[in-house]
């Protein structure tokens, strides 16, 4: 099994994932430049956070045209697994994997905090370690990062199940009290159509180590892992 | 030929605009009030086509492709010689 955590030029928490994938998870990890591609086949890649061409027009547009992305499409359309979190969410938005947009924050202002997450969807390559309703608390770490689609493409995703995460508070309540970024239905994670690509803005490679605070993040890395030691298929055993 | 091209992005109406909100509360405390007030971008851009109707078609694909996010924004296109 192997993973690959891409960066591109102002990518920074991609050793954090690769840090978190090797010695946390215990999997083959391999760092690409974009430019360098993908080179071999993967069973998992990672877009990690950062700051893609400084933001540039917007967060994730110019990373999102590069030919790397291309190459990640035939990955994820192959069904391999494919998770984009904080910049790497925005890209794999503005690269069409999942419909809406990441855009500025309700209140414009960068905001870094751990935030608490209600998993509205564990029957998922990325999810199947928690139980359904389970609230988990992440950091976030953006400013560009509240969730919009058309009220169409949301009842779609709520039908077909691909809201993954919302943001609620440490009960569980789905509130606008608890929405820190003004994310439509607060929804902060939301699959691909064929639901093995994840965009997420809160940071589990920021919460897997009980040494810095919280641990409820690993279990996507080790989802995803379960995941393809299964063959692909999201393991059914709840 | 050459032509100048300017493309101008603004937020379909009814899209929140927090920077403009920001700015707004800005002025206000400038002691200038406004009624409305909304962020735009304009790109200048200079391009070679056969004619103008060939140039607004470049352009136009540029907003498509790259310049705007069409669950967000609207786009404008004015060519000049």
């Amino acid at each position: 099994m192997r993973f690959a955590v891409v960066r591109f030029g102002g990518s920074n928490c991609d050793l954090d994932a690769v840090h978190v994938l090797r010695h946390v998870c215990g999997v083959e990890t391999d760092l690409l430049w974009y430019k360098e591609g993908l080179g071999r086949g993967y069973d998992a890649v990672v877009i990690p956070g950062g700051f893609s061409y400084g933001d540039y027009l917007r967060a994730g547009a110019i990373a999102a045209r590069t030919p790397l992305m291309g190459q990640i499409l035939a990955h994820v359309k192959a069904g391999g697994l494919a998770l984009g979190i904080c910049n790497g969410a925005q890209i794999g938005a503005e690269s069409g994997f999942v419909p809406g947009t990441f855009t500025l924050n309700a209140y414009p202002k960068f905001i870094c905090r751990p935030v608490h997450l209600r998993v509205e969807n564990n029957r998922t390559p990325f999810t199947s370690l928690y139980r359904e309703g389970e609230v988990i608390s992440l950091p976030i770490a953006h400013k560009e990062g509240r969730y919009m689609a058309d009220p169409g493409v949301l009842a779609g995703l709520n039908r077909d199940k691909q809201v993954v995460f919302r943001f609620c508070d440490p009960e569980g309540r789905v509130s606008i009290d608890a929405n820190p970024n003004g994310s439509a239905e607060n929804i902060t994670g939301v699959l691909g159509a064929g639901g093995n690509f994840l965009a997420m803005m809160p940071h589990p490679e920021r919460a897997s180590e009980a040494l810095l605070g919280s641990e409820d993040g690993k279990r996507i890395f080790l989802s995803m892992i379960r995941t393809i030691e299964a063959g692909g298929r999201v393991p059914d055993d709840r | 030929m050459n032509f100048d091209v300017e493309v101008r992005i603004s937020l379909k109406p009814g899209i929140l605009d927090p920077e403009a909100r920001a700015i707004q509360h800005a002025l206000a405390n400038l002691g200038l009030a406004t009624s409305r007030l909304a962020t735009a971008r304009l790109f200048s851009i200079t391009l070679e086509a056969d004619d103008r109707a060939g140039a607004e078609v470049l352009a136009r694909q540029m907003c498509e492709r790259l310049l705007a996010n069409p669950v967000i924004h609207r786009y404008e296109v004015e060519v000049r010689e």
